[in-house]
């Protein structure tokens, strides 16, 4: 990362307690594009179980991962969603190399990174960074935020011109905090301050890609846009590519150009952000989105999809295709074959899907709503009954 | 739950096995020679090596134990005499199996034991409900106080003082006698219930504090709020809500002070004149009798063992998600 | 100790116009080491029947301490409650214990947020269902079962017979919050509280608990409140809102009204910084700056002041000097005119929430 990036010229106290109108449209100053930063494939991440009678041996595994395919490009930010337990997590942590893949690939700026050991990960490590969820468990509390903020650097053997403190400030006030915080501790910032250090913590070493594992789902409802705005002026000001996980749809919608939907360990569908709020073909992300509560009350032009039951367990997912035990359009094929994630007929570039029997493309309401939940069934019929 | 069990015990068995190795190597790696021990004044190298052989002492330590070990399943014949089944070895002292000399007093350290933990928990905790269901009454204040004196009462302190209060002036209680459950069951109960009842009051205050700030915390958890929000009457909530949730922890603190209520017992017994495994003990260690030192070790290991899985057990019966784990 | 203020009794006339549910002028402290915390501070609100109301706002703002305090959950020990509650024609701020546990679980009923910790670890599903049942209708072991084993068939948990004798832990998250729902129905209590039952859940299995809301209250007719923090749930299962802020309502009004034509500056910033799945991403969010308020110090005058942008408009120090009122009915606690708020919404805040 050159020299001038080091002072990103981000308007002071932007996001932070200004009033609402002083919030301007960031500059849409985007990098080059096109250029592949982070390349996955086949990745698999399998957390064994052990039990037996008297010796412990593996009994079985979780698949928290189990091959999935993505990329990223240059300064992009790809949304990944899907619901608990489905491998989001995991996958955050196997791109970052805190976890050991079971199998497949990871190549960081087309170099195989996936067994690399420490010290050659050495010159990489600083430019993958991550965000973590718990803003309250994620910062150690007996160090102070200039401290916390500097550490990367140390691990990393960094030392930015005119040294680690004031690179600290610097960082400080680009997150819209206080530099005089140096030499406070995390307990006596708020949910979304402590949100800020966690970024400033990230950005210390000019990272190229930032894993956000839900930045914002611990914060207020009121904080959360301002976490959301930091971190989009920090993507596109200076150039960060990012891995966005969320499960709020909405949020991820606004964040990343393009988005994954995971789904048991496999991401069901990817594409541009069009293409899978606009187009969705795959009928989990319908599902999904048809799930997603909007707070708008004339919103009744939306299909109505209510799926049965939770998502089944990693440990033993279905055969075939892992969503057919909740998929109304699910048939033999279904459980026989896993479908291959591709670009189906009438998607657009870069879209994949992996279904057999694909939904239209597009989101308005259905002349009938799709009730697989048998208890809703029942009590809709009821309500109709009396009513 | 079964599986729990055959875990555990087979775990416990192993713990056994390695504890009668470490006790062992430590007793023969002692300086003293035992042998040296029981051929008294006159002693050549030949007869110390009469009594090597005879106490087995010429073979390889491992080998020693190992025989030790399979003696205590199978019984052994050593050239001092025959030693049957649970075979602890022969009492350098007067050639007894050591096994019957533990019959002869662990139920009397066991008696008191299980009395004394009867009586603490039902005391200890009882008080400690009381206080919790009365929180900042009287009573609870009072009850925190007495707690604060029980703790600094020493047995050898108070069971002096019980005998001459609850037994000579008063004759209530029979001032402690040796158990011997077979024969005298009723007299056996009354001569140990003042001993019990002194053994336990060391342990009222830790057991009525605890209880105390387990349910207090237990009351403002939420299942239990969700409890009254279904209307249940507060007596059922506080017992059928908050004291089931407390009921783990607690039988967890008795399953660490298991250590404790074998050491107390072992106390009681010095202090009331009984003869138990404490009093044994003493008298292997002043007469440097191996074999019977040995077997103290191991009994006492052993029941500590036992109640642990006992508790463990009792813990799995009362929370359904370890017992279907 | 409880310590009950009861307003002087307004002539009320006889006829049941009364609503169902009405809360007036409701203070709720907890005395705590650090000093007073003031949860809830002067609220009022109604619930008519087989209607739904929702309580939204941040966390601390005092939406579970209002709905607990209905209830008569709260321990007396460090808590004290003012105002009036009246259910039905019925007082219960000052009601006996008796009269409450006679209540709980069978007129009135509360489903909680996290069912993991809600329900018992110790007891089967089946049985904390029929508890209720049978201490408030008088019925066997038998019955009780066989009405758990009913509710949990209505609320959708498969194979009713055998999963009514699991523990909460062999249950999933959803499952465990159908549970949570049977055990709250089990009596048919005319009203239901609803604290956040939905957050800790994913959203497809969200969209599925409120929709089961929705139809059994259909099917049953009691009033529900429920309360989030989220104006999309609010979007499709209330009827009537109030937006809460540091223990206060700020504004109160139908959904529609709410959400189509917010008045509270509070309410502008809660709808302008959540994204839509339709609204323009090159857009920014325009998040609430700064942060919510202590309650133990809670800011003078209205207690949004420090993060309101439009404290000019009103002009001079009155926002943090003056409390402004909640009109009854439609309408919001805010110093700035009538008028203000509709231009301010329509030519600043409207533009914003598309
Ligand atoms: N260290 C671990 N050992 C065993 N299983 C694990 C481990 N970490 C995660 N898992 C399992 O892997 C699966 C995926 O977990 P992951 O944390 O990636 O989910 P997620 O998509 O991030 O979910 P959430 O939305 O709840 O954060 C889950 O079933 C989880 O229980
Ligand atoms: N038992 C209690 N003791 C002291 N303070 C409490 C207690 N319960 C809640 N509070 C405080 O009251 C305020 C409102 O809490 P609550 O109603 O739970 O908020 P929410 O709107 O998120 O449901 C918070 O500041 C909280 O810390
Ligand atoms: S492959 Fe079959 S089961 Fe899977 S999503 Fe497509 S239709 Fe449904
Ligand atoms: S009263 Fe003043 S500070 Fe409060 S919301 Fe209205 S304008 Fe803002
Ligand atoms: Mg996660
Ligand atoms: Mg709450």
């Amino acid at each position: 990362m050159s020299e001038e990036q080091q002072k990103p010229s981000l308007e002071k106290g932007a996001t932070a307690d200004a009033a609402p109108e002083a919030d301007k449209a960031v500059p849409a100053q985007r990098p080059e594009t096109g250029e592949r930063l982070l390349e996955v494939t086949g990745m698999r991440k399998y957390f064994p179980i052990n039990g037996g009678f008297v010796f412990q041996r593996r009994v079985g595994d979780v698949r928290a991962v189990d091959g999935i395919d993505f990329h990223i490009d240059k300064g992009e930010a790809l949304g990944m969603v899907g619901e608990s337990g489905c491998g989001k997590s995991t996958t955050g942590r196997l791109v970052t190399r805190l976890l050991e893949p079971t199998d497949g690939k990871v190549a960081y700026a087309g170099q195989d990174i996936t067994h690399a050991s420490r010290r050659q990960l050495a010159p990489i490590r600083s430019e993958i960074q991550m965000i973590f969820q718990d803003p309250y468990a994620s910062l150690n509390p007996r160090q102070t935020v200039g401290n916390i903020i500097s550490a990367p650097m140390e691990i990393n053997g960094i030392n930015p011109t005119g040294g680690r403190e004031k690179r600290v400030r610097e960082l400080l006030e680009t997150v819209g905090l206080n530099p005089e915080h140096y030499n406070r501790f995390p307990h006596e910032f708020s949910g979304g301050q402590r949100q800020r250090i966690g970024v400033a913590r990230a950005l210390s070493v000019n990272p190229k890609l930032i894993v956000a594992d839900e930045p914002v789902s611990a914060l207020d409802v009121s904080i959360q846009a301002q976490v959301v705005n930091l971190l989009q002026q920090v993507q596109k000001e200076l150039g960060i590519a990012f891995l966005f996980i969320a499960h709020d749809l909405a949020i991820v919608r606004h964040f990343s150009q393009r988005i994954a939907v995971m789904y048991l360990g496999k991401i069901v569908e990817i594409g541009d952000r069009e293409s899978i709020y606009v187009k969705p073909r795959h009928p989990y992300t319908h599902a999904l989105l048809s799930a997603a509560p909007e707070a708008d009350p004339d919103d009744k032009g939306r299909e109505r999809i209510r799926l049965a039951g939770d998502v089944p367990s990693p440990i033993n997912p279905p055969s075939g295709c892992r969503f057919r035990t909740r998929c109304w359009k699910a048939q033999d094929l279904c459980a026989d074959e896993e479908p291959p994630l591709i670009q189906l007929g009438g998607s657009s570039e870069g879209h994949l899907t992996a279904c057999h029997f694909p939904e239209e493309p597009t989101v308005t309401a259905r002349a009938e709503d799709i009730i697989l939940d048998p208890a809703l069934a029942g009590a809709e019929e009821a309500a109709d009954k009396t009513l | 739950m079964l599986r729990f069990l055959t875990r555990r015990v087979l775990g416990a068995a192993v713990i056994l096995v390695l504890i009668s190795l470490v006790t062992y190597l430590l007793f023969f790696a002692l300086p003293s020679d035992p042998a040296l021990l029981s051929c008294g004044k006159n002693c050549t190298p030949s007869n110390i090596a009469q009594i090597h052989k005879n106490l087995g002492l010429d073979k390889p330590i491992i080998v020693q134990w190992w025989d030790y070990l399979i003696g205590i399943f199978g019984g052994r014949h050593l050239p001092l005499g025959n030693c049957p089944a649970p075979c602890f070895g022969l009492s350098f002292n007067n050639q007894t199996p050591v096994w019957a000399l533990l019959k002869d007093r662990y139920p009397t350290t066991l008696s008191l034991a299980i009395g004394g933990s009867f009586i603490f928990l039902v005391v200890g905790v009882g008080l400690g409900l009381v206080s919790a269901w009365k929180q900042g009454s009287v009573f609870d204040r009072a009850a925190s106080s007495v707690s604060l004196l029980g703790q600094s009462v020493q047995i050898y302190f108070i069971g002096p003082l019980a005998i001459y209060l609850l037994s000579y002036k008063l004759g209530w209680l029979n001032r402690g006698q040796d158990p011997s459950w077979g024969a005298h069951p009723g007299s056996s109960l009354t001569g140990l219930v003042l001993p019990c009842l002194v053994m336990s009051v060391i342990f009222w205050s830790n057991y009525s504090r605890q209880t105390r700030s387990l349910m207090v915390e237990q009351l403002s958890e939420e299942h239990v709020r969700t409890a009254r929000a279904k209307g249940m009457g507060s007596r059922y909530v506080f017992l059928r809500y908050a004291l089931r949730g407390a009921m783990g922890p607690i039988i967890t603190i008795f399953g660490i002070d298991l250590g404790s209520v074998f050491g107390g017992a072992i106390i009681t017994e010095a202090t009331f004149g009984l003869h138990g495994l404490g009093n044994l003990a003493v008298s292997a260690v002043t007469q440097q009798d191996l074999p019977l030192e040995m077997g103290v070790m191991l009994i006492g290991a052993t029941s500590i063992v036992i109640f642990n899985i006992i508790v463990d057990a009792c813990y799995a019966l009362i929370d359904p998600r370890i017992r279907l784990a | 100790m409880t310590t009950v203020t009861k307003p002087d009794p307004a002539p009320k006339d006889p006829v049941s116009t009364d609503p169902f549910l009405s809360v007036r002028d409701l203070y709720v402290r907890f005395a705590t080491e650090d000093g007073t915390v003031k949860a809830v501070d002067g609220l009022s609100f109604d619930l008519e029947r087989g209607e739904t109301l929702g309580i939204v706002g941040e966390s601390g703002s005092g939406k579970s301490v209002t709905n607990l305090a209905i209830l008569g959950l709260h321990n007396p020990r460090n808590t004290t409650i003012a105002g009036e509650i009246m259910l039905d024609g019925q007082e219960l701020t000052g009601a006996s214990n008796r009269t409450l546990e006679r209540l709980r679980g069978n007129k009135m009923a509360m489903i909680f947020q996290d069912s993991l910790t809600a329900l018992s670890p110790y007891y089967t599903v089946g049985r904390q269902i029929a508890e209720p049942f049978m201490k408030h209708t008088g019925a066997s072991k038998r019955e009780g079962r066989a009405r758990a084993i009913e509710m949990l068939a209505r609320v959708g948990i498969p194979q009713p017979q055998t999963r009514v004798d699991d523990f909460p832990h062999q249950f999933s998250g959803g499952m465990r919050q159908r549970a949570m729902i049977a055990l709250a129905l089990v009596c048919d209590p005319e009203l239901v509280i609803a604290d956040e039952p939905t957050t800790a859940l994913d959203v497809t299995v969200q969209a599925q608990i409120l929709d089961l809301l929705k139809d059994l209250q259909q099917e049953t007719g009691t009033s529900i409140i429920l309360i989030t923090h989220d104006l999309g749930v609010i979007a499709n299962t209330a009827d009537k809102v109030v937006v809460m802020y540091a223990g206060r309502a700020v504004e109160r009004g139908t959904t529609r009204e709410i959400l189509k034509a917010p008045e509270h500056p509070y309410a502008w910033g809660l709808l302008s910084s959540i994204p839509r799945l339709t609204a323009d991403v090159d857009v920014p969010l325009s998040p609430i700056p700064g942060t919510p308020p202590s309650l133990l110090n809670p800011p003078s005058g209205c207690p949004f002041h420090p993060r309101c942008a439009f404290v000019e408009k009103v002009g001079g120090d009155r926002c943090s000097t003056e409390r402004p009122q909640l009109p009854d009915g439609r309408g919001s606690a805010c110093h700035l005119t009538t008028e203000q708020k509709r231009d301010i919404f329509i030519e600043q805040i409207q533009p914003r929430l598309r």
